[in-house]
This record gives C-alpha cells, structure tokens and sequence, in this order.
C-alpha cells in the first residue's frame, strides 16, 4: 500500500496524483474517497487536474469524463477506461493499493 | 421503408451527430458521408503527436467499441456534390443518392492554400491524415522548414518540426501573432515561445511568392527577404466545405455573416428537416448578434446534441456553451476557454508569462468573461467551470 495523505489535507471535492509505476489519481467525494489511473486514456493529460462532478472526473484537457467507481468512460472522447485502485482509510490516513482495483469495480 | 437520417461529412461533428441521433432514441436509418476514405479520426494530433510519429493510426482513431452498436451506414470517400431538398436526398460524386427524411450537415473546413503554390513540390497544408502522412515524409528528411502564418496550426507544426531538429522559420503578416484569438498582449506572450525553443519567428512580414522549379527552393517576403527552404508549410485558415449546396437553397453566409451555413441557435438551417453543425456551419450567436462559424474541436464534439434535437423535433433552449480550445506547443499546454473581444482586460491571476506558466483572466466591465491559461490545468479547469453553469450529476 501507498501512504497518499492524511484524510484531512484532502478535502471533499479535491483530488491529489499520488506517484507509482503509473501515477495514481485520488479523490474525495463527499468523504469517500476514490482511485484511478491518473492519466487520461485518450491523450496526455492528469485527471487530478480535473473537473470533480459527482462520481465522475472530466479531463481537464478534452472533458472525456470517467466514472470514478468503475473507471469507465461516461463521456467521449475517450474509447478506454482508465483503472480503478482500492483505496483503504485507517487511522486518518488514505492509502492506495496500485493494482488491486476498487470493490465493486468492473 | 424506415426513416433516414444521412449524415454528411464523417469527422468529430458528423460521429457525434451519428451518437447522438440514437443516444436521443432515434430508431431509424443512419447513413454517414464522407468524402475521405478514412474512418473518422481525430485531427488535433496530426500537428502533434501523429506528426512527430508517437501517435498512431490507432491512436488517433475517433470510434469506440460501443459505436458499432450505433448500427450505422458509411459511405466513406465518396464526396456529396448536392443537395435537393424537394427529393430530400443528397446526391454523391459517385452518381448515387441517399434519400433522406433529415439531413445533418457536416462538412467541415479545409486549409486555404497559398495561391501560386499548385504543383510546387515540399508546399504543405495541413488538414487531413493524407496531409500529415505527406508533411512527415518530407519533414523526416530533416534541413529547413518555412512555416506560414503564426496561428496555432503553424505553431504547432513549427514546435513539432524543431523537435525533429528542422531548422523553422515561422513568417506572420500581422504584427503579432494570435492577436485574434488572444488579443496582443497574450499574443506577444505565447509567441515568445519560439524563440525559447530556437524557432525563428518573423512578424508584420507578407508573403510575395515561393520560389522553386518543380519543388519549392525558398519563401520570398513582401519586405525584399529570402528564406531558402526544403518545405513549406502553409497556416493561414480555413474555408468551409459548402460550395457543393450551392444550388440547394441552403442559405450560406459570406465574409460578413460568418462564412458557412447560416443556422439558428439550435443548429436549424433555413430549411426544414436540414441541420448543420461543426467547422461548415454558422450558428447565430446571441451574445455576439451575429452568425459566428466557430472552428473549435469542442463545438464540434458538443454542438451536434442540440441540432439533433432540433432535427428530432425537441424543443429545449439551447445550451449557452462556453468556447474552448487548446493548444500543445514545444511541451506548453495553453488553454483557452470564454469569449474575448477588444478592450477586454487581462490580469495575471497566478504565475508569471516569464515563468511560461500562468493563468490570466480576462475582464470586461470588471467580470470576468475569458481566461487564458500556460501549463495551468487544474486552476484553468476550475476557472473554465465557473464561466459555464455546472449541471451536476449525483452519485
């Protein structure tokens, strides 16, 4: 598990790109907190630099829109979705397991 | 017989009017046009990644997965030469129709051409994918680029040509480039990038001619200059594909109302069951009080919804978009979103032009109407947000 931040520096409505092989996006939605892939699968461009609007994230860069529970594409123009990454709260602080993808997530 | 939408012109705007004909629930016939032979691709990476060879065919491919359930029909490179809008249906340069119950229009833009340069081999525009294949043979051969005009196109290729290791020169008419969309002062700012990366930048210069028996040898200017030269790209606008409805009652603009097919908020053409949308068409803009032919990738991914809709027989108001475009030059993301005019003032609200990294909002009557971003996404973004009305979706 990656260490991101402690729950309070990351705030409902804000999101934060964590460094790994491929870098990481987290989000906090409303106090529950979210990972994906942080670069958009359509062209380079970071998701944590992106539109937070419900469950999903829009790129900042085209407005392709991915849904943050699935990583699947709510809106083109991206064809690919991005990966989610369980993301595991304890003791205040936000951790991301890269690989292992979200519970629930397709 | 079941209904037909046909479709004409099979880009950005045509593949988003194709989606949102059955995202609206339409059932019938959809037949797509197109005068190219390619499946739609998209055409900002032709001057950038799929020009400097890292972006493939594959990459740049418009259609998901998901679209091969739209159940469409393509009639891929064979251009429509009319229209007849008491048979309804749009006739091909093959000798064929496709008789149609509605008819989106969606023909684009092509590159205005340098008059004079006709049959001079190494002179390039730079639209399509069979002109970015061409461009980068001739730019793999390395030596020197002239680039004509200073907008975003020719800046772009120029960044992408100095990371090849061409030696670029890039000559603008006017005094300072993107002054238009930027206004001067921001102009002056983003322009200064070519110098940073080694471009030659050469402003309130004309050209007179291209030098050059069969191929092109050099690039003389109205001020006496000669720039010798291996290739030549020319960056100085568009046209909008609309000659072909010449005859078909379609109302079109000229120079002063916009240049394209004149449509209504809602992307109405003056002819029932005929819409129009993307690069060929100018919608009346209410905020401007005029036809405003807009060239932006986003109106054309977005502003299909509403002329289907109209096409439908829907009758929501018009969505009041925010314009917004980008640009990738020698590693600088610069953003644009709003609608600027003359007299509009720019404040630097983060960073510093210096730093090539920097947000500015332009302010009109002291609101803000317009913001520029350099390497400034997420406040860009936030920014972006807050000129248009959010709609938000629950969880």
């Amino acid at each position: 598990m990656i260490p991101v931040c402690p729950t309070t520096a990351l705030p409902p409505g804000e999101a934060i790109r964590v460094e790994a092989d491929e870098p990481i996006a987290v989000f906090n939605v409303d106090g529950d907190f979210y990972a994906i892939d942080d670069t958009c699968t359509h062209q380079d461009a970071s998701l944590a630099d992106g539109w937070l609007d419900g469950c999903a994230v829009e790129c900042p860069l085209h407005a392709s829109c991915f849904d943050l529970r699935t990583g699947k594409v709510s809106g083109p123009p991206a064809k690919i979705p991005v990966r989610t990454h369980r993301v595991v709260v304890q003791d205040g602080m936000v951790y991301v397991q890269p690989g292992t993808p979200a519970d629930g997530a397709a | 017989m079941s209904p037909t939408v046909a479709v004409v012109g099979a880009s950005l705007a045509g593949l988003s009017a194709a989606r949102a004909l059955r995202a609206q629930s339409y059932g019938g016939r959809i037949v797509v046009i197109g005068d190219e032979v390619h499946a739609p691709y998209d055409r900002p990476p032709l001057s950038k990644g799929f020009l400097a060879g890292t972006a493939s065919l594959d990459d740049i491919a418009l259609s998901a997965p998901d679209d091969e359930d739209l159940g469409l029909e393509w009639r891929l490179g064979t251009p429509a030469v009319g229209l007849d809008r008491l048979g309804r249906s749009v006739l091909l340069d093959d000798g064929s129709e496709v008789r149609a119950d509605g008819v989106v229009l969606a023909t684009g833009a092509r590159a205005r051409r340098l008059p004079g340069s006709e049959g001079l081999a190494g002179v390039h525009v730079l639209r399509s994918l069979d002109d970015a294949l061409a461009l980068r043979e001739d730019l793999a051969a390395g030596g020197r680029l002239v680039v004509i005009g200073a907008g975003f196109i020719g800046a772009e290729v120029a960044s992408t040509a100095r990371r090849l290791g061409l030696e670029v020169t890039v000559v603008e008419t006017q005094p300072v480039p993107l002054a238009g969309p930027l206004g001067a002062e921001m102009g002056a700012v983003c322009a200064e990038l070519h110098a940073d990366h080694g471009t030659r930048l050469l402003t309130g210069t004309g050209v007179a001619g291209l030098a050059g028996t069969g191929r092109v040898e050099a690039v003389e200017l109205t001020d006496g200059t000669r720039l010798p030269t291996d290739v030549v790209v020319v960056g100085i606008g568009a046209a909008p594909n609309t000659e072909w409805l010449a005859h078909s009652g379609v109302a079109l603009g000229n120079g002063a109302l916009g240049n394209g097919v004149l449509t209504d908020e809602r992307g109405a053409t003056n002819i029932p069951g005929v819409v129009a949308v993307g690069d060929c068409a100018a919608a009346w803009s209410a905020p401007a009080e005029r036809h405003v032919r807009t060239e932006h990738w986003t109106t054309a991914l977005e502003q299909p919804a509403t002329a289907v809709a109209t096409l439908l027989g829907a009758g929501e108001p018009a969505p009041t978009p925010v314009p917004y475009f980008w640009s990738d030059q020698y590693g600088a993301r610069i953003q644009f979103a709003g609608s600027r005019r003359e007299g509009d003032v720019a404040r630097v609200v983060e960073g510093s032009c210096a730093d090539r990294s920097f947000l500015v909002a332009y302010e009109r009557d002291g609101e803000p109407v317009a913001v520029l971003g350099m390497n400034q996404p997420r406040l860009f973004t936030r920014w972006r947000r807050q000129l248009r009305s959010p709609v938000p979706t629950p969880c």
